[in-house]
């Protein structure tokens, strides 16, 4: 197990990727999360549900990037992903441009379907 | 006989030159990001599609009004309040596994076992709420395939309490097909995390990773799940809130 161990340790000459999460760090990062999912709960509760703000696609698009942003957090934090090497974040992070591109083919079809099959009584609409 | 290097014969220290990894992560860690992105597509496909039905039907349920019981407390009127306590028993558990994961840099066996624990008893009440909330939704009438039915009662009666708007059949049992399959599918995940953390806690606990010299096992299995987590706040945003 001794060379094993060589084998893991080998790369750690890099200063960036071991400066990780410290124990205060990990905090930190934890009460962002809370912030943040206690925000969303305050706008569906009392803004929402208050009939302050209407439901609908301004508050959705907050909803969305209130969620991204906590995706960064765990992926950039938690997960470690901004202290590794540039190489590697963007072998795994750039890829996802397809999960944009399927919303967008999506949206399309959505849109056709509602358009085309809704009159129909076979997708009842009331 | 010159002793000066020519500009070809120097050794290239660069990141890209060979001789190491370029990444300076090790080959286990690679291929658990590698399988991450994958199912992250397997995840999105799901939610994307989700999203296709709801936007392609004119009406939809409303998650305030489907969800809004709490498990031994209330049948109904609390909106949010048990998916809340969900989300933050992830969260929490999330963060207990990368305190392992920093105990395991300092090679603290004692200190893994411990939030190694903890992200296990996190894991399990998880999936435990979600049993509750299975149970409160199916017997309501939700299932695959099935949605709430009355001998006698028209179905835009029964389906009343669960829209705001228009009342769709079809919309509804989109409804329910696609929140058993894709909470099921996580839900799935999460207990193979929970199988994944218990086999590491036995690992540490049998002083593998001390002879080994390092716990990067921890870190690898802390990878799946925190994408757990990641998975969840993306479900809980698309079927609770919006």
């Amino acid at each position: 197990m001794a060379s094993n161990h060589q084998d893991n340790t080998a790369g750690h000459e890099d200063v960036a990727h071991h400066e990780g999460m410290t124990k205060g760090k990990i905090w930190r990062v934890f009460f962002y999360l809370l912030a943040i999912t206690a925000l969303e709960f305050f706008i569906a509760l009392v803004l929402v549900h208050g009939g302050i703000i209407a439901k609908g696609l301004a508050v959705n698009v907050v909803y969305i990037l209130l969620t991204l942003l906590k995706a960064y957090y765990i992926v950039a934090y938690f997960m470690h992903l901004k202290f590794e090497t540039f190489g590697f974040i963007m072998s795994t992070t750039v890829v996802l441009i397809f999960v944009v591109y399927l919303i967008v083919l999506m949206l399309t079809e959505g849109a056709y379907m509602k358009s085309h099959f809704n009159p129909f009584s076979f997708w009842p609409s009331t | 006989m010159s002793t000066t290097v020519s500009q070809l014969d120097k050794v290239k220290t660069g990141r890209w030159s060979g001789g190491r990894s370029p990444f300076d992560v090790e080959y286990g860690k690679i291929m658990m990001w590698f399988f991450l992105v994958s199912d992250a597509f397997t995840f999105s496909s799901f939610l994307v599609y989700y999203g296709t039905q709801r936007f392609a039907h004119l009406t939809w349920p409303d998650p305030d009004k489907v969800f809004q019981s709490v498990p031994f407390i209330a049948d109904s009127g609390y909106p949010l309040v048990f998916v809340g306590i969900m989300t933050f028993i992830l969260i929490m558990s999330s963060v207990t596994m990368v305190l392992a994961v920093e105990a395991g840099h300092r090679n603290a066996k004692k200190e893994v076992v411990g939030w190694m624990i903890a992200t296990i008893i996190g894991g399990l009440m998880f999936v435990g709420c979600q049993a509750l909330e299975w149970t409160h939704l199916h017997h309501q009438g939700f299932w695959w395939g099935s949605i709430p039915y009355q001998e006698g009662v028209s179905p835009a009666e029964t389906l009343a309490p669960y829209f705001t708007n228009g009342i769709s059949e079809v919309s509804a049992q989109q409804f329910a097909n696609l929140f058993f399959t894709i909470t099921g599918f996580h839900g799935f995940h999460v207990s193979v995390g929970i199988l994944l953390n218990i086999i590491v806690l036995g690992m540490t606990l049998a002083n593998t990773f001390e002879r080994r010299g390092t716990y990067l096992m921890i870190e690898k299995v802390g990878l799946y799940w925190h994408f757990v987590d990641l998975v969840w706040v993306f479900v809980f945003t698309f079927f609770y809130l919006v």
